[in-house]
């Protein structure tokens, strides 16, 4: 494939890829969509989050899943950290520590896939953290 | 932390958190004078003289979750570490610049590592901040912004994840463009 040199030549392959875009994105209401907020301070970036969350972006994209992934600061658990938040559409949210490639792969196939617990859950307050 | 991406990450977190609505982030590099120079610039609320002079120290932090902060002091003391050092100036209501130099071919210095796609993170997961990254080698500029994807792309196009992958393409290409062939840069 040719490499992209300008925001011109995304915007031509977009235009391309446009009836794929439009048809996923009637799929998805933004309510329905999986919520992923990766712990991105000091703490959780020495610990290996960036490498976390090019892994969630890569992969919910891949699998077809419709999700955010952004970033949020410190919550406060800089020993478990990568630590992630994941909120599925109309549940509280699930703080995991420790997450490696591994885990997150668990994570997306278990619990965002099937609502599964999977181990490595923070047992946190049952306020949304923001 | 063992790259500069990840300092950038770091850094510009700092600036998020300040409520910055623009954060300019350039780095810019000279094999010629040996030179690796960091600037992260945001126009959040910025820092009295006191809070400022102390921010490089690891157990001061704004913050209530934890009670150090070792951003700043982290890169400072790579900087250090390379030969080179770093200035915070900031003023409350207006901002603050961060600067980090290197000794560039220092053998302490870290490499510059994921540059493009920790740009491309931020874009994403900041779709209200207007991200500036400019890359300046021997003296050639080259930047991106997210102004510039919102007004090719549409609004809603930096929240989407398919725009992860394009944007750290389009810079890296690009990166590589501007230093023209040169020997003696890090991978990007």
């Amino acid at each position: 494939m040719e490499k992209l040199k300008s925001l011109a030549d995304l915007k031509r392959i977009r235009e391309e890829a446009k009836v794929k875009l439009e048809l996923r994105v009637k799929g998805d209401n933004p309510e329905g969509l999986v919520q992923v907020k990766v712990a991105m301070a000091t703490c959780g970036i020495a610990s290996g989050a960036k490498p976390i969350m090019d892994f969630f972006v890569e992969e919910l994209d891949k699998r077809g899943i419709g999700a955010v992934v952004t970033q949020t600061g410190c919550m406060g658990y800089c020993y478990a950290e990568p630590t992630i938040e994941v909120q599925l559409p109309g549940q509280e949210p699930v703080v995991f520590g420790f997450v490696d490639r591994k885990k997150a792969d668990e994570i997306i196939e278990k619990y965002i896939k099937n609502g599964e617990l999977v181990e490595g859950i923070i047992p946190v307050n049952y306020e949304k953290i923001d | 932390m063992k790259e500069i991406a990840l300092h950038i990450m770091d850094i510009a977190q700092n600036s998020i958190r300040a409520g910055a609505d623009e954060i300019r982030i350039t780095l810019s590099e000279s094999v010629t004078d040996d030179l690796l120079s960091l600037t992260i610039a945001d126009n959040g609320k910025g820092m009295d003289p006191e809070s400022c002079r102390r921010a490089a120290d690891p157990w001061f932090t704004s913050r209530t979750t934890r009670k150090v902060g070792m951003g700043l002091p982290l890169l400072k003391m790579n900087a250090g570490l390379a030969g080179g050092e770093m200035t915070i100036s900031s003023a409350p209501g207006i901002g603050t610049t961060v600067k980090a130099t290197f000794g560039y071919s220092h053998v302490d210095r870290p490499p510059l590592g994921d540059v493009s796609g920790t740009i491309a993170l931020l874009i994403l997961s900041n779709p209200s901040i207007n991200i500036v990254y400019s890359h300046i080698c021997e003296g050639t500029q080259w930047s991106i912004s997210t102004r510039e994807i919102k007004d090719a792309l549409g609004e809603d196009a930096v929240t989407d994840l398919t725009i992860v992958r394009p944007v750290r393409e389009i810079i890296t290409e690009n990166v590589t463009g501007i230093r023209n062939f040169q020997t003696g840069y890090d991978k990007y």
